[in-house]
């Protein structure tokens, strides 16, 4: 037995020319939670697959509780080592929970599936680690905090006390992070070891001991979260002292002219709600995962036919659950959700930026000047316009997405998480464009739960069951709008 | 809001060199393959590199060719239309029938002789229409709604023609499959267009473009403003007019229509589109890749049939080439076929 749970010392790891890895290290006590952090392409996710057995690499070696790895064909013996919830599900959504717990294994050693034992032995599982789940149910109806927590189970059932979470909280809300920050705290307790990886680093400080830092490939600084401040963080993530600088936009000119106007919209999850958007505002949508802020959104861009009510730009009416009606009327928007609708991966960063605003015909050279211009204006990390999207990292992606938004130029934007798990300096530079976007007389929509979105923003909306029940203008304070959000405020 | 304002800060960037990049000419990866059977072929048969010869392997390939362009775009599009290969019967067999009289196996309706041929394509229209509304109207799967097609449009030709070939065509229906146009038959002029036109709107029209952003990720195409089911439904029904083509030509090229026209086409459809480079997953491929997998299959059989090869064997063997050239086809080209 050794002190530390998981080692990796001088690992290197190239993708044909790109160096993923740069003779990196991490060493993470037992029993602690240790953070790693970085930017998108800093090479966390490299070392995950490194940690899981899943990439062998070039150089270095990696040991557990002293123990050198087992060699990668082995699948087995790294799954009673590590486990890893990934962002992404691992589990077969049409199969039962009971049979996700143990699949592969779900004779239990007799040769023979019996199911009702089967049962039996999710059950207890699950009462072990107090998960409140149904072992019978489909894992295709649970939300993803229940997934995640199935998945921990398993991991730990497996015989693993060392436990990878790669961006568990992107996909949560407030009280579910809360309540899975909770359940790691416990489960330390009883000795299991945490390797956590977020893009909120306020996460690191509630709930990790140690954090790590990895900045372009390389291994930059390990401490104690005690010893490092909020703006250290930063610093080594990115290179560069200060903050997150997130321009505020106060001295941003103000006009009366409106150019959005949605009157008693109501639609899927959502009913009546109001807006007036004038030249240059950015006004924020905030709201629990279920209070309709989204749905609201999208009905805006023509994703959802409302039930009833109007949208409207520049005074004239914009036909509802029509896509390419809102672009016409001058609506762009930033999709909720990256891979699922911002982006077709195997398509080039060019084709992609263009998608909505191509002629008739599409020459491509026009179009791949037009994809230069995009990495130029927004800064994409990439080798080249023809390159695929899939081979860019999250922040970058979520630049292209924001070029595709703006390549029509709209006078309303419409932007659903425009920052979900994307890094810091991402975060500044797309939040930047937000900014400048509205100094050009663009209207700009920004719904987020995260505060440092909704700084950019001149007034927030919070939305509540589908309705809007408070309004902040500049100046709010974080507490009372995380309360309003959890539906707390009393006004 | 003055449109005109570019949001970009207008600064193209430097010139950059484009680097050599072995995916660009991913389309050709079957190039060398079709030059090495071309030499393979030289060698075992001394008539094989003649005009004839090779005249007859591009007429022998051209409907298949039609087919397998109507399917590459559904593919692309990422749905697939199995019902091709009865259309290539049923759309011929139904306007014949009718046009001519009981006593030649007809329906005793009696239209215009000249009207076989837009009727003919007005079949494969309303077929393509018909499965593009169950499949995205209805939302049943693709798969089993053109199998279901495959299997009904087939019936339904038997039960017209009582299982007979139809060999009283009008005239004007066989001429495109019989004639030839400057030294080559009309049927490889007319794939010749098509595939142009193919390939030059799948790269230079938004249109185009938009099949494979549905094929990629049909909710980021929604989300991008492309009427996706207007496209998929489009694409469907082209499909299935290639087919009718195909059909016409063969009927022209046989002089009637067999009540097996067409039958068990789709399999080397399918073959020709994935040795082509085409995902069965959707939004991959090109339409050059088709056709060069059309090619290489039918330089195969051509070499086959030169051979010999015993009319037991040949079935055996052409499913044993599909394999291999399936084989040779992920390795040239280093992809994965999912």
């Amino acid at each position: 037995m050794s002190e530390f749970a998981a080692v990796a010392r001088g690992v290197t790891k190239r993708f044909g020319r790109t160096l993923a890895l740069d003779d990196v290290g991490i060493e993470i006590r037992a029993g602690e939670s240790h953070a790693l952090v970085g930017r998108n392409g800093a090479g966390k996710s490299t070392l995950v697959s490194v940690l899981t057995g899943m990439q062998v690499p070039d150089a270095g070696e990696v040991s557990f509780f002293g123990e050198p790895a087992p060699p990668v064909a082995d699948s087995a013996a790294w799954r009673r080592h590590v486990a890893c919830v990934y962002q992404k599900s691992t589990v077969v959504p049409d199969l039962s929970v009971a049979e996700n717990l143990f699949i592969n294994r779900q004779d239990l050693g007799g040769g023979l599936i019996r199911w009702k034992k089967l049962r039996a032995e999710a059950s207890a599982l699950l009462e072990t680690y107090d998960v409140a789940v149904n072992p019978d149910a489909l894992v295709s109806t649970l939300t993803v905090e229940q997934r995640q927590l199935v998945e921990i189970a398993r991991a730990l059932s497996i015989g693993s006390r060392f436990v990878i979470l790669d961006e568990p909280t992107a996909q949560l809300d407030g009280p579910a992070i809360e309540r899975l920050f909770d359940r790691m705290r416990s489960l330390q307790d009883k000795g299991v070891t945490f390797l956590f990886i977020s893009h909120h680093l306020q996460e690191v400080y509630e709930v990790c001991q140690t954090v790590t830092v990895y900045r372009d490939a390389r291994h930059i600084v390990t401490a104690p979260v005690a010893e490092m401040s909020k703006p250290d963080l930063i610093e080594a993530m990115t290179g560069e002292a200060g903050g997150l600088n997130v321009p505020s936009g106060d001295d941003r000119p103000s006009s009366d002219e409106t150019v959005l106007a949605v009157s008693s919209l109501s639609g899927d999850h959502f009913s009546d709600i109001t807006l007036l958007a004038t030249r240059g505002e950015v006004i924020g949508l905030a709201g629990s995962a279920s209070s309709g802020k989204h749905e609201f959104a999208e009905t805006i861009y023509g994703l959802r036919k409302p039930s009833a009510g109007a949208v409207s730009v520049d005074g004239s009416p914009v036909r509802g659950g029509d896509v390419p009606a809102a672009l016409q009327a001058g609506i762009g928007c930033v999709p909720r959700d990256r891979h699922h609708q911002g982006l077709v991966l195997d398509l080039s960063i060019a084709e992609n930026a263009t998608m909505s605003t191509a002629g008739a015909f599409v020459w491509p050279s026009a179009q791949r000047s037009a994809g230069s211009n995009a990495i130029d204006s927004y800064d994409v990390k990439a080798a080249g316009p023809d390159q695929p999207v899939s081979d860019l990292s999250g922040g970058n992606q979520q630049k292209v997405v924001m070029a595709r938004a703006l390549a029509g130029d709209p006078s309303v934007l419409v932007l659903i998480n425009p920052t979900a798990g994307v890094d810091v300096k991402s975060k500044e530079s797309l939040l930047g464009v937000v900014d400048a976007q509205a100094r050009r007389g663009k209207a700009a929509i920004v719904v987020s739960d995260e505060l440092d979105d909704l700084r950019v923003c001149d007034r927030v909306l919070v939305l509540f069951h589908g309705r809007v029940v408070r309004e902040f203008g500049r100046g709010w304070r974080d507490q009372e709008l995380i309360s309003a959000i959890e539906g707390l405020s009393s006004e | 809001m003055t449109k005109a304002m570019t949001p970009q800060v207008a600064a193209p960037a430097p010139a950059e060199k484009q680097k050599f990049r072995l995916a660009r000419y991913q389309d050709l990866a079957l190039v060398p393959v079709i030059i090495l059977l071309l030499v393979i072929g030289a060698v075992l048969s001394p008539i094989f590199l003649t005009a004839n010869n090779l005249i007859a392997v591009l007429t022998q390939q051209s409907e298949l060719s039609l087919l397998v362009l109507g399917q590459a775009m559904i593919l692309i599009v990422g749905k697939m239309d199995l019902s091709l290969e009865s259309t290539v019967g049923l759309a011929p067999a139904l306007a014949v029938a009718l046009i001519i009289p009981s006593s030649a196996g007809g329906l005793d309706v009696g239209l215009a002789a000249w009207l076989a041929l837009p009727l003919c394509i007005l079949i494969g229209v309303a077929i393509g229409g018909l499965n593009g509304f169950l499949i995205l109207k209805v939302g049943l799967s693709g798969f089993m709604v053109t199998l279901g097609m495959l299997t009904m449009l087939r019936g339904l030709q038997l039960a017209i023609t009582e299982g007979k070939s139809l060999i009283d065509v009008p005239e004007s229906f066989l001429y495109l499959g019989s004639t030839t146009w400057l030294g080559l038959p009309a049927a490889v002029w007319i794939c010749v267009v098509c595939y142009a036109v193919g390939i030059f709107v799948l790269k230079y029209l938004r249109a185009g473009r938009s099949l494979y952003a549905i094929g990629g990720n049909s909710e980021a195409a929604r989300a991008a403003g492309i009427r996706v089911d207007r496209v998929v439904w489009t694409v469907l029904i082209i499909g299935s007019v290639l087919a009718v083509i195909a059909g016409i030509l063969m009927t022209g090229r046989l002089g009637s229509v067999a009540a097996t026209q067409g039958e068990g086409m789709i399999f080397q459809v399918f073959a020709a589109a994935v040795i082509g480079g085409i995902s069965l997953q959707g939004g991959k491929g090109t339409l050059f890749g088709a056709l060069s997998g059309v090619l290489m299959l039918g330089l195969v059989e051509q070499i086959l049939r030169l051979q010999g090869v015993s009319g037991f064997y040949i079935k055996a063997s052409y499913g044993a080439v599909i394999i291999l050239a399936l084989i040779v086809t992920r390795f040239a080209t280093g992809q994965k076929q999912e």
